[in-house]
């Protein structure tokens, strides 16, 4: 589930890399999942600069998308059926690229996520094939959703690709691979997520079992629609939880596809249930509906705050955010320049800056600022932008007129505030919602742009003259999420990597995000972990058992 | 997942197939088959499928074996290669239900232990291929390693009939279910066995990582060959080990075919080395071999003890040994009558009494003792014996010529010693290893066949008055592998499940294998644990580093 994927847009298009990366390592595993392998195709995984083998994914046809991708699941998925939403409203789904209409979805209300709810808690009662069913069981359908979601792979990345504008070979070869590895890796914990026997005082047994929370809302964003649509059902449903899950008004189209698959992997009536809405009605009925027994919400800061005081006014419901981020990365003088170069690029730029963890505040020690700026602007201009469809596009179109309005206004406020515009700026093309690469540099710490999340194409530089200074410059921001650091030296690397506040830090390398790994904030960035063993805790709720017996022995 | 009701004494067997059994895919439609058989077999209450299967509740009948199936592999397995012994010795494999030759089969001894353990050495070298493998990569090549054995479930279940004399409807219902579902489990381990980073005192930084421990020598018996070579390369293969396997002289053929399997789906060169040789030949090279780093042996008592030698005086290698047991299975007089005898039955006579866990002393309270004796007589009188390709047949061949002389001379033992003959006690056909169900009453402690493990279908039911009487005779003997009590009441079975010096204790049940759960013995059974996450230990080096930092902070 690496990220750094600006060197796999390269390897795809067949042009040379210096830097193979995390990136290819992702492009090359997927290149030879469906063969039967030797292992050698992960000879140079996670290794930097590591030549692609000779069979590698580039002698390879590339993927291509569905040129017009039957478009089959528009309405609620709501046990196992599909329904046509209680008001009889729709939304319109638009491709961002071209602007134009996609499809109409079925509009989901309060009164679909009651009905919705009703089918997750009778999925959950007691005795029902979901909860008497083994957890290996559970492990074994998350499985065979993999499977299904890796035959139906190039559907999906074309849905994706027109839905959300990604870029399509990202597409197919990081949302897809990570939503397929996270079903996978979860598929595994089913079965090992152990309560424990624990050596009470007196004569007791104690034991505790791990158990379901219940049902569970989740409302999931647009930047990386299946991926989360992944992470949120995933650990859900390998603790044995029911869902009732909301993709983002933007992007439906996959996750509803994926309801399709969650039916034809055998999962029961009701354990997972899909409902397209907005935040303000469905979202809302969620966070504050009184028999959803815990909520997730991936999204901005703001909207984690309404989640956070709605479950206040409700039930109590257990609450995780994944909220907003504006994200340090640290560049120190001693570091591998050029690479550092190119992993800020695309810790910033990868999927169109639309990323939580997108690193957006780019400290660079003083003797290297001039010529990191320098040769980040050169990345920024080499930036291919077009239908993100087209192979050989790195960037495709911001999501929708709210946020590329949002963006063009930050922009103006980092000129007005007198940050120097290295390039971009503006618009591109002549249709859809393009915005150049930008860059900024001569930020300084009190501009909106160096505040604020822009979550669009616009990288700021500032400069920094000592560790001290640019750790206590890096944690002064309400947010936590992610860091980078770039150095060779062991000292600073964990000097600094202890000091800042995030729940992510990455040591020479950034967005180098694995499902095995953990991820969530600090501070105002979030609660609670998504991904690896600790993402169960988030899904589970411990009982202890006590049982008088009459002779205790060790 | 498809759990009888268990109070109704019916589905015994059922019950294992059910316990042990299910792997996804596989396991449903076996179970479904299982029952079926069960309900021809035993005329008795069909167990009720209440649990929801992930098969889509579709019930397959078994599929009508050959009973001459193709043998295809039969040299040694070395390098993803098939090369004849150094040697070039061959031996024969005998089909024990007619003692006669199947085929001949290449004869591993030292020299061929020193080329697989070259190679294994090679697969395990810094920068290799499976060193280099993403944990989840080797977690999926065994997920695939499931699927083709779940593919070729039927004529693997073939094959170990033939060979192994189990009934075939136990092979195809038990064994390869189970052997799917331990390599499904820690398939999904692989990227799950997480080290720690630890808070010591002063300015350090200290993590762990969990190593492999490098070349294994696997030395597996007869009596479940898939089974075991599963619960031995799961772990060790999910852990980034590498093999080399010693099958039993018995038994070659379905570890050659797996190993086909091993090939086809990817796993590198040199990973997995199987070999078929005698153990006072290739299994000695391999236990006191200086460049084998591990150890793990499952078989008798006896043996153990040579391989624990072994280690000491050649390379101290790690060693983990699963070995004999004389397990004792209480019944009180609280218990359930029908569900005691009929579980007591299936505890010692499952798979013709060729368990190291049979439970081959049972110890019933003195109350129902009669009773109990009366109906166990009843019941192991109408035990199937026969052709173990015959659907309908419950018991088939023992093993060899050796084992069946041994066993014959325990009978012979216990009618000299005094206890009481109550049925069986002879030869069952004219041809091949057959021997009648035996059950022997008014058994006590000092004779022979309450002492010895006799690895056949015969039990021994002994009387007792009190729990504290019951607790120290049951564990008045060297090895403490397995037990069980059969009681209502729960301070009796909390106290007797806590003063039993055994590894696994079955409360109201017998024989319940789950791959989740811990398998070994205390004291002369064994040492180490294999199966659920405690298997992982014994294939893992714990490497600590420390770090000096400038500066701790918590």
């Amino acid at each position: 589930m690496h990220y750094s994927v600006c060197v796999n847009t390269h390897a795809c298009t067949g042009k040379t890399s210096s830097s193979g990366g995390v990136g290819n390592s992702f492009f090359r595993y997927l290149g030879h999942q469906q063969q039967a392998g030797n292992g050698c195709n992960h000879q140079g995984l996670n290794q930097n600069h590591q030549p692609q083998p000779a069979d590698g994914p580039e002698t390879q046809a590339l993927p291509m998308p569905i040129p017009d991708p039957p478009i089959q699941y528009t309405k609620l998925f709501i046990n196992n059926e599909w329904h046509e939403s209680g008001s009889g409203r729709k939304i319109p789904v638009y491709n961002p690229a071209t602007g134009k209409l996609l499809c109409e979805v079925e509009e989901a209300d309060s009164e679909d996520v009651d009905k919705a709810v009703r089918s997750a808690r009778a999925a959950f009662q007691m005795g029902s094939p979901w909860r008497s069913m083994d957890a290996s069981d559970r492990g074994q359908l998350l499985n065979r959703l993999a499977d299904l979601v890796e035959r139906d792979r190039l559907l999906l990345a074309t849905l994706e690709a027109l839905d959300s504008g990604k870029v399509f070979l990202m597409a197919y070869f990081v949302d897809l691979v990570a939503t397929i590895k996270t079903l996978r890796y979860y598929g595994g914990w089913a079965d090992k997520i152990h309560g424990k026997t624990i050596p009470v005082d007196g004569d007791y047994f104690t034991y505790t079992r791990h158990e379901p929370i219940g049902v569970c809302g989740q409302i999931i964003p647009w930047n990386f629609p299946v991926m989360m649509f992944a992470w949120k059902i995933a650990p859900a449903l390998c603790c044995g939880n029911t869902v009732v899950i909301k993709p983002a008004e933007q992007t439906p189209l996959s996750a509803l596809h994926m309801a399709a698959l969650i039916k034809e992997a055998g999962f029961p009536p009701g354990v997972v249930n899909v409902v397209p809405g907005y935040g303000q009605t469905a979202g809302c009925a969620i966070s504050h509906h009184m028999d959803i027994d815990k909520v997730a919400f991936t999204g901005s800061t703001a909207v984690g705050k309404l989640i956070q005081k709605a479950a206040g006014d409700s039930n109590l419901k257990r609450v995780t955010l994944e909220l907003g981020g504006k994200n340090p990365n640290i560049v120190f003088a001693d570091c591998d320049l050029q690479y550092a170069v190119e992993q800020a690029h695309s810790g910033l730029f990868f999927n169109q800056g639309q990323c939580c963890l997108a690193g957006s505040r780019v400290f660079v020690e003083e003797p290297i600022y001039q010529e990191f700026v320098c040769r980040s602007v050169e990345k920024a201009r080499s930036k291919v932008l077009g239908n993100p469809l087209q192979p050989g596009v790195d960037q495709g179109p911001q999501i929708d007129q709210k946020q590329f309005d949002k963006i063009m206004e930050l922009i103006e406020s980092g000129k007005r505030e007198g940050a120097t515009l290295e390039c971009g700026g503006s618009a591109w093309g002549q249709q859809g919602l393009f915005i150049q690469p930008t860059v900024f540099s001569n930020v300084t710490d009190d501009m909106r742009i160096a505040k604020e999340e822009i979550f669009g194409p616009v990288q700021q530089i500032m400069c920094f003259r000592s560790i001290h200074e640019v750790i206590q410059r890096a944690n002064a921001t309400h947010y936590g999420l992610a860091a980078g650091v770039f150095t060779s030296d062991i000292d600073k690397a964990l000097t600094v990597s202890s000091a800042l506040q995030a729940g992510m830090v990455w040591v020479n390398c950034y967005n180098a995000m694995s499902v095995q790994c953990p991820f969530g904030g600090f501070k105002m960035s979030g609660n609670g972990r998504e991904l690896g063993e600790y993402a169960l805790q988030e899904y589970t709720e411990v009982k202890a058992v006590t049982i008088k017996i009459s002779q205790k022995n060790s | 997942m498809l759990r009888n009701d268990a109070t109704e004494g019916g589905g015994r067997v059922a019950q294992l197939a059910v316990a042990l059994a299910a792997s996804g895919r596989c396991q449903c439609p076996l179970v479904c088959k299982k029952n079926k058989m069960i309900r021809t077999v035993l005329s008795r209450t069909f167990p009720r499928l209440n649990r929801l299967s992930v098969c889509h509740y579709s019930a397959v009948a078994i599929p009508t074996p050959s009973t001459q199936p193709d043998v295809h592999y039969n040299k040694l397995f070395i390098n993803n290669q098939w090369q004849d012994a150094a040697s070039g010795k061959t031996f024969p494999t005998i089909n024990p239900a007619t003692g006669e030759v199947i085929c001949q089969i290449a004869e591993a001894d030292e020299a061929d232990v020193d080329k697989a353990v070259k190679v294994a050495r090679d697969a395990f070298r810094l920068g290799s291929p499976w060193r280099r493998m993403d944990a989840s990569h080797r977690g999926l090549l065994l997920y695939r390693l499931a699927d083709a054995i779940e593919r070729d479930a039927a004529y693997l279940a073939e094959l170990e009939t033939l060979d192994n004399g189990k009934p075939y409807a136990v092979s195809y219902t038990v064994d390869l279910p189970n052997v799917v579902k331990c390599f499904r489990y820690y398939a999904g381990w692989a990227d799950k066995w997480e080290g720690k980073t630890i808070p010591i005192d002063g300015d350090y930084f200290c993590y762990t990582r969990h190593e492999p421990i490098g070349v294994c020598g696997q030395i597996i018996p007869w009596n479940f060959p898939l089974l075991m070579q599963a619960w031995k390369l799961g772990p060790a293969l999910a852990t980034g080990n590498t093999v080399v396997m010693k099958v039993a002289e018995q038994t070659p053929l379905t570890a050659l075919y797996v190993a086909s399997l091993i090939k086809e789906v990817g796993f590198p060169e040199g990973v997995v080395n199987i070999l078929a040789g005698m153990g006072p030949s290739a299994g000695a090279a391999i236990a006191r071999h200086m460049d084998v780093d591990k150890v793990a042996f499952t078989g008798s008592t006896e043996v153990g003890h040579l391989i624990q030698q072994a280690s000491g005086s050649s390379n101290l290698k790690k060693v983990t040994l699963e070995l004999g047991g004389k397990s004792p299975n209480i019944i009180l007089s609280d218990a359930n009558m029908e569900d005691a005898v009929e579980q007591s039955h299936f505890a010692l006579f499952f798979n013709q009494g060729q368990c190291c866990c049979a439970g081959s002393r049972t110890y019933v309270q003195a109350d129902i003792y009669d009773e109990f004796v009366e109906r166990s007589v009843e019941r192991a009188k109408r035990r199937v014996v026969g052709n173990p390709f015959d659907l309908k047949t419950e018991q088939g061949p023992q093993v060899d010529q050796e084992q069946f002389n041994k066993i014959l001379g325990y009978i012979s033992s216990g009618k000299r010693e005094g206890a009481k003959l109550m049925c069986g006690g002879g030869v069952a056909a004219d041809r091949g290893y057959f021997i009648q169900p035996t059950v022997f009453g008014d058994v006590e402690d000092n004779m022979t066949i309450a002492r010895e493990e006799i690895f056949g279908p015969v039990m021994q039911i002994l009387k007792f008055k009190t729990l504290e009487e019951v607790v120290t005779r049951a564990n008045d003997t060297k090895y403490g592998l397995a037990a069980a009590v059969f009681t209502k009441d729960i301070d009796k079975a909390n106290y007797v499940s806590n003063g039993l010096r055994a590894g696994t204790i079955w409360i109201n049940c017998y024989d319940v294998f789950g791959a989740q759960a811990p398998f070994g013995g205390y004291k002369a059974s064994g040492n180490g644990r294999e199966l659920g996450e405690y298997g992982l230990d014994n294939y893992t080096e714990i490497k600590t580093v420390t770090i000096k930092v400038p500066q701790k902070n918590s």
